[in-house]
């Protein structure tokens, strides 16, 4: 059985406009050295079957990521 | 004539979407519930209505597409219906691949919900023909993620076949390039964010969107 974390973030260039407000409350409680903030998903799931990298990377290309505006990155632990 | 409204849980325009297109065409429209893998025979056009299909989960649109009735939805097109999605249904289009680019979250993080203008793009289409002369029209806007995304190979292709439909007058939501709505390149399926069925009499405010169903109806 695999434990497989998926992170789906939005690709560079397309406006995160969640990161971008998280990113202003923080500098506006004090954290004037925060930059670059990004919000992304973490999906965690068990994984019974073989090629699981192969696998999940069809799952994200399928469901779990719309590729035209998000990317991912997979671990297999 | 003959219509479908497609029903997915925590869709809640499609009753707002039948009530529309029958009174702007007087003619009768099923409702389909998202379970079904056949839809009924003869359908000249099928609304994707507005609302939070599957509670928005994952993404907007994103679990709506794996319903077993979109398998017929996407054969339909392929075989030139009409099909229109609006708001939630745009978001389900794109996310079935069935029209190009994404709804991100508006750019102002708040939910828009007011009457709004749009300019017509493209007043060639099967959507628009009935508007003849008329360059803006009002409909109802309601959406947190209606922020139009395209790449920019999209937009240029978008934009050199003709395939923007509607723009908005001012921007509420940054979408690139002002726009509310498009259509396939064969100019069949249509997606936009805001409400044609919230506007179909002028007790609503606009009567502007019965004549896009109206249009529909004729170029059928």
């Amino acid at each position: 059985m695999a434990k497989v974390r998926v992170h789906v973030f939005l690709k560079p260039g397309v406006l995160d406009v969640q990161g971008k407000a998280v990113e202003g409350a923080l500098k506006g409680l004090g954290w004037a050295g925060v930059s670059d903030a990004r919000v992304g998903k973490l999906i965690e799931f068990d994984y019974a079957g073989d090629d699981v990298e192969a696998e999940v990377k069809k799952m994200c290309e399928t469901l779990l990521a719309n590729t035209v505006i998000e990317g991912y990155r997979i671990e297999v632990a | 004539m003959s219509a479908a409204v497609i029903v997915f849980p925590g869709s809640n325009c499609d009753r707002d979407c039948k009530v529309a297109v029958e009174r702007s065409t007087g003619q009768p429209v099923s409702m389909v519930w998202h379970q079904e893998t056949e839809l009924p025979k003869g359908l000249d056009l099928i609304v994707l209505p507005g609302g939070f299909s599957y509670g928005d989960y994952l993404r907007c649109g994103a679990m709506a597409v794996q319903s077993p009735v979109m398998q017929a939805v996407k054969q339909a097109a392929e075989d030139g219906v009409t099909v229109v999605g609006i708001c939630n249904g745009f978001q389900i289009l794109c996310e079935a691949g069935m029209l190009p680019g994404a709804l991100l979250r508006n750019a102002g993080l708040k939910y828009v919900c007011k009457p709004i203008a749009l300019s017509i793009a493209n007043g060639q289409t099967r959507f628009t023909a009935g508007y003849q002369g008329q360059r803006e029209v009002v409909m109802t806007q309601g959406n947190g993620d209606g922020n139009y995304f395209a790449d920019a190979d999209t937009l240029a292709r978008l934009e050199g076949e003709g395939q923007v439909v509607f723009r908005y007058v001012e921007n509420p939501n940054g979408s690139v390039a002002d726009i509310a709505g498009i259509q396939n390149a064969r100019g069949n399926v249509l997606g936009m964010m805001p409400h044609p069925d919230r506007a179909f009499e002028a007790e609503l405010g606009s009567a502007d969107g019965a004549i896009l169903f109206q249009s529909i109806y004729a170029a059928a």
